[in-house]
């Protein structure tokens, strides 16, 4: 806001604008409340419980981490349908390394298993994902069609590797970045609960240091204080919820069994943060480094916003779009990983269909389709969103056809409204 | 011309051909400090190709460009701006969903130590150059499609300026403006060149050539008519140039 503005308007600000919140963030989140509670009224209560929280956390870690990399690919004007594909071509690379020729080389168990499998996986993706961007930027190929193509390509690839087997059981250590047999424990948990919510307090004091620094406008101390007051109660009160889910009493016994001690009468211990959900934040949480504080994401934005004039300011454009293919394709990946682990094994049908639950969720998070416009929280929530919509549908019992047609309303009726929003508020389409 | 010593910019005998029509055909034109050099011509006259073989967007078929004396290789934008070419697109070129100090910054953004953009510091700077360019301009936060055609173009004109240019390019820096900002325009131009910069400018107002222009070098259908001193012409001579392509009798450099 300019200063004049600030000044006429006074005190009669609303409150939303003191606050500087993005009104498309509180209407997802919103959507999100409504869901819950609905399902949670509809389920009698079992919608809202530690337990289904926690499931619906590492559920939802695979397509939000390539939901934030799908964002960068949007604003860029492209797209990418190939990503199931290639999730499923990693995780065929990695289960074949795990299950079939790491064992065999280094012994059953090495501790050498699951970084050598986790590179190889990176790897595999992050040379599909260039040849992706080659073809789009320096061929000009349209991303549609190279995706298209690739979406046929890459699973069937992924086949012919382990011959259409499963792959599994795959290594005890690759298993904890699942979720389910990966968690922190509480005590870990809560400490990286107020570490997060001292870094949330460091950056909003820290934005306002440097606005007043060159003398810019600042919000009202309370309105900070409100925003800080809610990142830390949003984040405690999540970690406090995984904290409160038990780990099950004969689960406890085994593994007291398998160190040949006894359990202790009455010992009660908590499955805290998965490992896959920490994975999602420390992604997402670079992500939006990259996009809002670096070189690289403000090209991305600015070639989307105008191509012509991002060529003409010196930005290589062709070579960007090799790079955002080439970060799609890790973070495939890195998806490929908390997927396969959570499930145990590789199967050849993982992540089918996931292309459309990934680019469903950056668009209903707010990316358009038109390019320049999008941001990295509100596609993990629209990932969010979607998975609550499929497992509380599920756990009503509903048919699996009719949840897809849900979804598909869903997806097209949060464009609607995302297109009226920017009506009202005067954005081009 | 010999007597005025090295020029600034020669760009010479230019060509270049797109699918075997000859848009700009053997031009030669040059600049020199402190001096305004008008480009005119009918539309698809070859004038913003010729320019833009110099911005570095488009790279010309044969030709020559020489800066300061010595021969300049410009393949792309970033080329141009490293012998200090700054460029203002009559599309302004502006990425529209981002801020007006994003576009002032846009490929030269400044960075912290740690290498992140410094969005706090680039606003400062903005904030400066806009309080000397366009005082009146107070929409730093809003991307700049919010923008009134005079508030974007003066971003472009910023973007151009800032950055120490000592040639700058205006591709019809007035068309989209009112009388007021095109006054401030043809102001900039006179003060930019008292700094010592040269300036093409191309212009399709007659009196503007007339009132902001030293010389003029006239374009069409690729070739160039001529040039002239514009002191020593009258309207009628460079309409003359422009529509019949005939070479006045006086005035010619």
């Amino acid at each position: 806001m300019s200063n004049i503005v600030t000044s006429e308007a006074g005190k009669k600000r609303p409150l939303l604008r003191t606050l500087e919140i993005d009104t498309r963030l509180l209407g997802m989140i919103g959507a999100f409340l409504a869901i819950c509670l609905i399902f949670n009224l509809i389920t009698d209560g079992r919608f809202l419980t530690p337990r289904n929280i926690f499931n619906l956390s590492i559920q939802t870690v695979s397509v939000a981490i390539m939901a934030t990399g799908m964002v960068f690919v949007i604003v860029m004007r492209h797209i990418d349908l190939s990503v199931g594909a290639v999730l499923a071509m990693c995780s065929s690379v990695m289960g074949v390394l795990q299950v079939r020729y790491l064992p065999e080389h280094l012994g059953l168990g090495s501790a050498w298993i699951m970084p050598i499998t986790i590179l190889a996986g990176v790897i595999t993706g992050a040379l599909i994902g260039a040849l992706n961007g080659w073809l789009i930027g320096y061929q000009k190929i349209p991303a549609f069609i190279v995706t298209l193509g690739g979406l046929l390509i890459w699973r069937n690839v992924g086949w012919y590797l382990t011959d259409g087997q499963t792959q599994g059981p795959l290594d005890q250590t690759f298993l904890l970045l699942g979720g389910v047999e990966g968690t922190v424990g509480s005590m870990v948990s809560w400490l990286l609960a107020l570490a997060f919510s001292a870094a949330a307090i460091w950056t909003i004091w820290r934005a306002r240091q440097a606005k007043i620094a060159h003398e810019f406008p600042v919000k009202p101390l309370w309105a900070e204080g409100a925003l800080m007051a809610t990142a830390v109660v949003a984040i405690l009160g999540f970690v406090g919820i995984l904290n409160s889910y038990a780990i099950p009493v004969g689960r406890l016994m085994r593994e007291f069994q398998l160190r040949g001690e006894t359990m202790p009468e009455g010992y009660v211990d908590y499955y805290g943060l998965p490992i896959s959900v920490l994975i999602l934040i420390v992604i997402a949480v670079v992500m939006t480094l990259v996009a809002r504080r670096t070189r690289f994401g403000r090209y991305i934005f600015a070639a989307g916003g105008n191509p012509d004039a991002a060529e003409l300011s010196g930005i290589n454009t062709r070579l960007l779009t090799v790079k955002i293919f080439t970060l799609m394709g890790v973070l495939c990946a890195l998806s490929a990983m908390v997927a396969q682990a959570r499930l145990a094994n590789h199967t050849n049908d993982i992540g089918t269909l996931d292309e459309l639950r990934v680019i469903a969720a950056a668009v209903i998070g707010g990316t358009a389709l038109a390019g320049g416009v999008g941001t990295i929280y509100g596609a993990v929530l629209g990932a969010v969103i979607m998975q609550s919509l499929q497992s509380g549908m599920a756990m009503v019992g509903v048919d699996a056809p009719f949840q897809n047609i849900v979804v598909g309303g869903v997806l097209v009726l949060a464009v609607w409204i995302d297109i009226q929003y920017r009506k009202r508020t005067g954005e081009k389409i | 011309m010999s007597d005025r010593g090295i020029p600034l910019v020669e760009l010479r005998d230019i060509s270049i051909a797109f699918g075997g029509i000859k848009a700009v055909d053997h031009v030669t034109i040059d600049l020199y400090p402190g001096e305004v050099v008008g480009l005119l011509g009918h539309n698809g006259a070859g004038k913003s190709t010729l320019i833009k073989c110099l911005s570095g967007a488009y790279q010309m078929d044969s030709g020559a460009i020489y800066i300061n004396g010595s021969k300049a290789e410009i393949r792309n934008p970033r080329d141009a701006r490293r012998y200090n070419i700054e460029t203002i697109y009559q599309s302004l070129a502006l990425a529209d969903n981002l801020d007006a100090a994003s576009n002032l910054f846009l490929g030269r953004e400044l960075v912290t130590p740690l290498g992140f953009v410094d969005d706090a510091q680039m606003e400062a700077e903005t904030r400066k150059i806009m309080g000397r360019l366009n005082p009146n301009f107070r929409k730093f936060k809003e991307p700049v499609k919010a923008l009134s055609g005079g508030q974007r173009q003066s971003v472009a004109i910023a973007r151009a300026v800032y950055f120490n240019a000592k040639i700058l390019i205006m591709d019809e820096p007035t068309a989209a403006l009112g009388p007021h900002e095109t006054q401030m325009v043809a102001e900039l131009i006179e003060e930019l060149k008292a700094q010592g910069l040269g300036i093409f400018l191309i212009e399709h107002d007659i009196h503007n050539v007339m009132r902001l222009c030293d010389r003029a070098s006239v374009m069409k259908n690729g070739q160039l008519v001529g040039t002239v001193r514009v002191g020593e012409v009258t309207d009628e001579d460079i309409l003359g140039m422009i529509i019949l392509g005939k070479r006045p009798d006086r005035g010619l450099c």
